[in-house]
């Protein structure tokens, strides 16, 4: 089977500073891929690149048979590859449904599509703010909208970075349910994660990045359970 | 002063805030999701008004009544839309990632096409609409006269607001570009097609221009000054409201219909002033006015001056320039010898400013202020203190350095967007003082018989004396830009943390380039009086400070001796192409907007940047 | 006496707290880390002793003087040199003006307009570039060098202010893995031979323990610990919040799939 997303030789930098050096990996279908590192290993470039939001070069950037090289960062959405900020980019101004609706695409073929309804019920705490404004809301909240947004157009793969940082401990429980949810809907996810703990939670695959170069990639669980692979390339 | 003379002074100021707020609010739409403010606004409201004044009596043969009236005026603002777009489609989307600089420079090319345009479409006479049928009576209130369709336009404000409220909260469209004005990225990120988005909204905001306009006809005669002077107004709204936000811009318009209807009342000939005089207030208070946000891309104007080695050879060249100019009165007639003389002037004035823009990265766009303040100066020390050229000359520098010092001082705590408006308004405010103060100086006429004394009267003597004097002050200006103080400067512009973090008082140094820059172009004015003769008002006009962003930009924002090339080239091209074709601002428009697209660097930047390609 | 003291430190942005009573000391000589997650308050913490914000309450000090309220332009001829997380430098002068406008700054000639300014304080200059080993592209612009080398030509920004103390925002942040331990190194040997104190953030935890006398681990607005590199390595409080143990998240994984 062909890769849904397939990355090779990813290089970007920030103005005169190289970030990425050349990252090769794939994302199943279906499958949660972690992207493991510190902060500053370029994770979230790595998103970001491949959605077009930062200029990138690489050998080979594949979505669903597509070349998404060059592409703007909306022909991209529009494919089906949703992207969930670090910082969340919530519209703070509209409410929850407005922020859902910005996110809304036309449903894809042999699939149903995402509602609010159905959103509300994969996130309770947010059916119970329909009506609140972005800028009212918790960290966690914002998060949970982020992702609900971002599902509202209907993607095969979510690029989602960092989704544990910064929220309550009690909702890393319900955000890595949420993940697992997505996942048995049959969405694809890139998961960046600087919490190896939560990435092996939910994750099949890890990829584990160090000052923009690929360190490891394997199974989650081999890397779970190989403490000296761990410390060799985590340094824990 | 009674109570029905000041309601009805009151429901004048809600009937013109009505207005400018259906107009202004097109803007702030425009402004909030593109990030680009659209000078060209103005000539839609103006086209808006033209083609009101034109159809509505058309239509109205047809078929009398108030509904063909209103039809009229909503079917001109539709065709004003349709100009929005094809706006966007044609230009605006070219020039999304562009310095602001040039996003403004762009959209005023176009205001000088659509001046030209205007006339051969319209004609060059002012078009008087028709009266609203149904509102041709006035009603009255407290015993007093009020024109019944100043009353519709009053409701007509809310009602705008109410339709631009349901559209932005009610449809789909509306809330896409409530999140593109917060985040245009994210929205991009989910799939929404930015292009569309900003056609769409490009035609909303022209449509409420050419409303805007269109309302005016029975009140005002649509005329070719229209464009400029519902700009100005409009920047004031948006800036006091906050850019891109709709409620700021209600709230300042409504409060700025009201200062001007009582302003009037205390200040009858400065009513301007009072409205600028507001804008500066609300700006020192809240830099982003009521309701705006701090701009997160600020400082995106990235191009200027870099640092050059020496060149050995530099000093012979430029004496030899100088020995060329001297013996240009050897050979060239009286005329040649006009033009020379107010290239060279034009040079010093495009110079000064490169001070600001190049060096200090301070996007003024309202440079006029300081030419017209030189010129002013010295024509007022003519006039009421009989003062001979030397002095007066001397007189107009120090008065535009005093404007630098005052104006800086208001304009370095911002940036970027809102310190480019904030220049154009000085320079409005200045505009307004020259033209309503008639008793001083002489309103529209302007001053006449400022002439050199008799000896340097004939053309080649003040050839030489401006040669003189603007080669000494253009050395002046260059020591100070390779001096200390000029690196601090450039310093403060590429990095403003780091430039404070060397120690640097930033503000102060911008302050003293303010003065420094206003002193030049005052020089410049003022020799540019004694050039002409005489003053007049659109000296410190939009134009004028257009000229010389012109000149900057057609010679080239990186290169030192770029501006006084462009000068050459802009004054030389004038004189030769605007007596051979009534479409000389069409050109001129349609030339700042190709070098916009394609040479940003401009021409001499464009030589000196393929030199360094190739080495 | 205690170079830079840092008491009680707080900031809020509208109702969120970004640091709480933070409290901090650097001596001569001595290289402290402040760590922690994104978000921890690192740069909050880190632009209240710069200058760039101002604090809600607590003081700093600098050898004893308080400097709490001073702006940037004060701390720097008090003595504070700083670099930045993107290398914030001069692009349209070269190295050696870069140099010689701090020089010119230090020495108040900023506003002086007749003297060009490239004939200031050059060899002041190239010994400066010298020490960082930059000396070879004193003239060459600013905006051609690699970014590894813009990151050295900050340090010698900061260095001719002739700083006691030296603020570094993640000063390997954006390099190739290689130029990281060069220029830290350069950073060590400044601080031992000069007797510079060294405060600075930093992702690389191998820069962290590789060069740090001292680590601050901030989480939450608050220092939660601090002591030398091998101390705070086995400190299970700062595993658990910031090196990613599993400890914290045991329940998830008894759940995993």
């Amino acid at each position: 089977m062909n890769p849904l997303l397939d990355v090779s030789g990813l290089k970007a930098s920030y103005g005169r500073a190289q970030v990425l050096f050349g990252l090769s990996f794939q994302l199943e279908p279906g499958e949660v891929t972690a992207l493991i590192g510190r902060n500053g290993a370029g994770k979230t470039t790595t998103l970001k690149a491949i959605v077009s939001l930062i200029p990138a070069q690489a050998d080979r950037l594949v979505f669903k048979g597509h070349p998404i090289s060059g592409l703007s960062t909306y022909r991209i959405a529009r494919l089906g590859l949703g992207y969930v900020p670090e910082d969340r980019r919530i519209f703070t101004d509209l409410t929850v449904e407005e922020n859902l609706e910005v996110g809304r695409q036309g449903a894809r073929p042999g699939r149903s599509p995402w509602t609010p309804e159905r959103l509300f019920r994969l996130f309770p705490n947010l059916a119970t703010m329909k009506r609140r404004r972005g800028n009212e809301m918790s960290g966690g909240e914002q998060q949970m909208l982020s992702i609900a947004r971002t599902l509202m157009g209907n993607p095969d793969a979510i690029l989602l970075d960092e989704p544990s940082e910064g929220i309550a401990p009690v909702l890393v429980q319900a955000m890595a349910e949420a993940v697992r949810a997505m996942k048995s809907e049959g969405v694809a996810i890139l998961l960046s994660e600087q919490n190896w703990a939560f990435a092996a939670a939910v994750a099949d695959k890890a990829c584990v990045i160090e000052r923009g170069e690929m360190r490891y990639q394997g199974p989650m669980a081999d890397f779970m359970n190989d403490e000296a692979l761990r410390r060799q390339t985590l340094g824990v | 002063m009674d109570l029905s003379f000041i309601l009805i002074q009151a429901l004048n100021g809600l009937a013109s805030a009505s207005s400018l707020f259906i107009t202004a609010c097109g803007l702030t739409l425009v402004f909030g999701v593109t990030r680009i403010v659209n000078f060209a606004h103005g000539s839609l409201y103006m086209v808006g008004a033209y083609t009101a004044a034109t159809l509505v009596p058309r239509l109205l043969e047809m078929s009398y009544g108030p509904a063909t009236f209103w039809a009229g005026i909503v079917l001109s603002a539709l065709v004003v839309g349709l100009i929005g777009i094809l706006l966007e489609i044609l230009l605006l989307r070219r020039i999304y990632r562009a310095p602001e600089l040039f996003q403004l420079l762009a959209t005023f090319g176009v205001v000088l096409v659509f001046q030209d345009l205007v006339v051969q479409i319209f004609g060059p006479q002012d078009i008087l609409g028709p009266r609203a049928p149904g509102l041709r009576q006035p009603i009255e209130i407290l015993g007093r006269r009020f024109p019944s369709y100043e009353l519709a336009l009053i409701i007509a404000g809310p009602i705008v607001l109410g339709a631009v409220w349901l559209l932005l909260r009610r449809t789909r469209f509306g809330i896409l570009v409530r999140a593109a004005t917060q985040d245009r990225d994210m929205v991009a990120a989910l799939g929404v097609n930015q292009a569309l988005l900003f056609t769409g909204t490009l035609f909303c905001g022209a449509f409420l221009a050419g409303l805007g306009g269109a309302l005016q006809i029975p009140r005002v005669a649509a005329n070719t000054g229209m464009d400029l002077s519902v700009i100005a107004e409009c920047f004031v709204v948006t800036v006091v409201g906050g850019m891109g936000s709709v409620p700021g811009a209600f709230l300042a318009a409504l409060i700025i219909g009201q200062l001007q209807a009582f302003g009037i009342l205390i200040f009858p000939k400065s009513t301007l002033v009072v409205v600028f005089l507001l804008m500066a207030l609300v700006l020192a208070i809240r830099p982003n006015g009521f309701f705006g946000r701090p701009e997160a891309t600020g400082g995106s104007h990235v191009v200027g001056i870099a640092s050059r080695a020496p060149v050995r050879s530099g000093p012979l060249l430029m004496i030899a320039v100088l020995v060329v100019l001297a013996a240009l009165p050897l050979i060239a007639d009286p005329y040649l010898l006009k033009v020379a003389t107010e290239i060279l002037i034009l040079a010093l004035f495009a110079f000064s400013l490169q001070l600001l823009i190049g060096v200090g990265g301070l996007v003024s766009f309202g440079h006029a202020a300081f030419f017209g303040l030189g010129a002013y100066g010295a024509a007022l020390a003519v006039k009421w203190l009989e003062a001979s050229m030397f002095v007066a000359v001397p007189s107009g520098l120090l008065l535009a350095g005093a404007g630098g010092a005052l104006i800086g001082a208001f304009l370095v705590r911002l940036s970027g967007i809102y310190l480019a408006m904030m220049t154009l308004a000085a320079a409005q405010i200045l505009y307004a003082v020259a033209f309503q103060w008639v008793d001083v100086t002489g309103g529209d006429n302007g001053i006449i018989g400022v002439w050199p004394p008799a000896w340097a009267g004939p053309r080649a003597i003040y050839y030489l004396l401006t040669l003189a004097v603007t080669a000494i002050a253009l050395f002046g200006l260059t020591r100070l830009i390779d001096a200390p103080f000029g690196y601090a400067l450039r310093a403060a512009r590429d990095s403003e943390p780091r430039a404070e973090s060397i120690g640097l008082a930033v503000r102060r140094h911008r302050w003293l380039a303010f003065v420094a820059a206003g002193a030049g172009a005052g020089l410049a004015g003022a020799l540019y009086a004694f050039s002409r003769g005489s003053v007049d008002p659109s000296l410190l006009g939009i134009p004028t400070s257009v000229d010389a962003l012109t000149m900057l930009l057609l010679g080239g924002i990186q290169a030192l001796t770029g501006p006084l090339a462009g000068a050459a080239v802009l004054h030389a091209l004038r004189d030769w192409i605007m007596p051979l074709t009534p479409f000389w601002r069409l050109l001129l428009g349609l030339s700042i907007i190709t070098m916009v697209l394609i040479f940003p660097r401009g021409l001499v930047g464009t030589v000196f940047h393929g030199r360094e390609e190739r080495a | 006496m205690t170079l830079l003291e840092a008491k009680g430190l707080r900031k809020a942005f509208g109702g969120v707290v970004a640091a709480r009573d933070v409290s901090l000391t650097v001596e001569r000589g001595e290289m402290v880390a402040l760590i922690g997650p994104n978000g921890a308050g690192k740069s909050t913490v880190f632009n209240m002793i710069g200058g760039q914000l101002r604090a809600d309450a607590g003081s700093v000090l600098l050898d004893g003087v308080a400097i709490t309220d001073a702006t940037p332009q004060d701390r720097f001829r008090k003595g504070i040199g700083r670099t930045f997380q993107v290398a914030q430098a001069f692009l349209s002068m070269t190295v050696l003006e870069n140099i010689q406008m701090a020089l010119i700054s230090r020495h108040r000639e900023a506003l002086r307009l007749w003297t060009p300014a490239r004939e200031r304080y050059r060899e002041d200059a190239l010994q400066l570039l010298a020490q960082v080993g930059m000396e070879g592209t004193a003239n060459r612009s600013c905006a051609e060098l690699a970014y590894g080398d813009v990151k050295r030509v900050e340090l010698a920004i900061a260095l001719a202010g002739d700083p006691k103390l030296i603020l570094m925002d993640e000063p390997t942040a954006g390099m190739a893995p290689a130029e990281r331990s060069a220029l830290m190194e350069l950073t060590d040997t400044m601080t031992r031979s000069r007797r510079l104190g060294v405060l600075f953030t930093e992702h690389d935890m191998d820069v962290v323990f590789g060069h740090a006398d001292r680590v601050l681990v901030l989480l939450g607005g608050q220092i939660i610990a601090s002591g030398p590199p091998e101390e705070i390595r086995r400190n299970p409080k700062v595993r658990e919040a910031y090196l990613g143990d599993t400890h914290g998240l045991r329940p998830l994984l008894t759940s995993s799939p």
